[in-house]
């Protein structure tokens, strides 16, 4: 997957996650916590999902790469490269 | 030949889960909706461990845990289970206080509790503020050798009726005290704290009625009156359950049982390393409690302004030891008005919860055993009088269950009601590192206790084990060829 369809497939599962945010307006370089009401078990949620979906496995000590939108892109770019959209 | 009551089990699964508290219930549900095989194993005759309720003649239902639990719970049953369940979520409020020292009604929310706290209280609006903001601030990562009286006495020096206020419901809901790790009190603060208070319409029955149904639908294999005697394992790794006398295979063993007993009742000490054992021992159980249950007449109502929960004290201070002691002075009476259960008949019914020590209550002959139950209900009944008159007259069935009681039902060690101390969580975690395949997800370390706090957890350890799965699955040799 390229950066932006990962950007994509992220927006699908915080939509999933938190259904009550308006995402139209997201910042990729703030961090979710500043911008959406994310409590720990909504990163751990963000993690299950992309391992349902794209069996992505994400150890627990790099969870903290998951802060923002760009970090988290960043950070799948080359764990999805070889996964198709 | 007696009922086989494992006779729908296969003789083999990816998970077996040991114990049907909310914590196991959850991690069975999640797994199983991961595609995993998964077994539920439960020693009592009905589902839910201390989410339980027991019913009596002329149609009572008494609950044991239901009131109440804070808002997280609408987004993780929503999430984790379903969303008839989230649906069904109400808030309760009218919470109340009624001691020596204060007597008020909240909503229970951080906007009331600043107005509480800077009119009633005297106290800054600048000061509440931070210790709100300090208390929300806390991760499980900070300085674990402040003290949650330290914390209160930083904030708000010598105010006793301040600590009160704010620790009172707290150890109600999750048994944890001045002395424990202020952190434990800041995470479980915030959750709770932020939104009100919370419990089912419907009640407990009908809460886990549709969680098995969920479970069902999701393929778990659910076997009650199964009762795990041994957890088997192998080479360092989980080989099998032995229950009923029969033998299960699993990859997983996800035990929901006290984390001491599955320690070293259910595995044995000689499968751990030493210093890890050293570690177990050491950690400490959470109190027990004693509850009285009161049905009402037919017909006979309690007024809501009585309260949902009323924390309820004589004492003139707030202590630990207060809390714990044989002679009551505190109470939290929860009110379960006739309308939580809207599809049929019901009565006003008031429960009674005062924390204890199981010592207290097993070292007696049974005439005194007796004679403590009947006195627990007459001083229950002295106590509620001044918030339901007659209330002895206008009740027509009352007992009592002790620490004894838990333990006859839950199978916990010393009927722990709130698994272990903040340590036991460490422990918990670490199983996986000493014996590849063994987890546990049940009250445990304070944070993780009380409803949201097992359900969470339950997921958490669900996703561990999902990752090993897929892990274990991918170490194998992919072909048959050697």
């Amino acid at each position: 997957m390229a950066p932006e369809e990962i950007r994509t497939a992220i927006l699908e599962i915080l939509e999933d996650i938190a259904p009550d945010e308006d995402l139209t307006a997201l910042k990729d370089d703030v961090s979710f916590r500043d911008q959406m009401e994310l409590d720990s078990m909504d990163f751990l949620d963000i993690v299950m999902e992309l391992r349902k979906r794209y069996k992505v496995q994400i150890p627990e000590e790099e969870y903290g790469e998951l802060a923002s939108m760009d970090s988290t892109v960043n950070y799948l770019t080359p764990k999805m490269a070889d996964i198709s959209a | 030949m007696p009922k086989d009551y494992l006779k729908n089990a296969n003789d083999r699964y990816d998970v077996v889960v040991i114990g049907s508290g909310l914590g196991g219930l959850t991690t069975a549900n999640v797994l199983a909706r991961e595609g995993r095989s998964v077994l539920l194993l439960e020693q009592h005759y009905k589902l839910g461990g201390m989410a339980t309720w027991f019913k009596r003649p002329g149609g009572k239902i008494f609950d044991i845990s239901l009131h109440g639990f804070p808002y997280g719970m609408v987004k993780s049953c929503r999430r984790y289970w379903s969303k008839e369940i989230a649906d069904s979520i109400i808030q309760l409020e009218h919470i109340r206080f009624d001691n020596p020292m204060f007597s008020l009604t909240t909503t229970f929310n951080r906007v009331d509790f600043t107005k509480l706290l800077t009119s009633e209280f005297q106290i800054p609006e600048s000061t509440v503020n931070e210790f709100f903001d300090t208390a929300r601030g806390m991760n499980f990562y900070d300085d674990q050798s402040l003290n949650t009286g330290q914390l209160f006495e930083k904030f708000f020096p010598g105010r006793q009726d301040v600590v009160r206020l704010l620790m009172e419901p707290i150890t109600y809901a999750n048994g944890s005290t001045l002395e424990d790790p202020a952190i434990t009190y800041g995470i479980v603060f915030s959750n709770f704290m932020s939104k009100g208070v919370f419990t089912f319409k419907g009640g407990t029955d009908q809460l886990i009625k549709s969680m098995e149904n969920e479970m069902k639908s999701n393929g778990v294999d659910i076997c009650i009156r199964a009762n795990v005697e041994k957890i088997n394992c192998q080479g360092g790794r989980i080989r099998s359950v032995t229950v009923n006398g029969r033998e299960i295979q699993a990859d997983v063993v996800v035990s929901n049982a006290n984390l001491r007993a599955t320690i070293f009742h259910m595995i044995g000490e000689e499968y751990f390393d030493s210093s890890f054992v050293d570690q177990a021992k050491d950690v400490r159980l959470n109190n027990s409690s004693t509850q009285v249950y009161m049905s009402m007449k037919p017909g006979e109502t309690v007024d809501p302004s009585t309260g949902d929960l009323l924390f309820s004290s004589t004492a003139n201070e707030f202590k630990t030891e207060l809390l714990l002691s044989r002679d009551i002075t505190s109470r939290t009476f929860s009110f379960y008005y006739p309308d939580l259960r809207p599809n049929r008949e019901n009565r006003q019914l008031i429960v009674s919860s005062t924390n204890a020590n199981y010592e207290d209550w097993s070292g007696l002959s049974e005439d005194e055993y007796l004679a403590s139950k009947q006195d627990l209900i007459e001083t229950t009944f002295d106590a509620l009088e001044k918030y339901v008159p007659n209330c002895r007259e206008r009740t027509d069935h009352a007992e009592v269950a002790t620490p004894l009681t838990f333990e006859h039902y839950t199978k916990h060690i010393d009927g722990s009601s709130f698994g272990t101390k903040f340590e036991g969580l460490a422990v918990s975690r670490a199983l996986p590192q000493q014996i590849s395949g063994l987890y546990h997800a049940g009250s445990c370390g304070i944070i993780m206790s009380g409803w949201l706090g097992t359900i969470n957890y339950g997921v958490i350890v669900a996703n561990d084990v999902d990752n090993y799965l897929i892990s274990r699955s991918t170490d194998k040799p992919t072909s048959t060829t050697v």
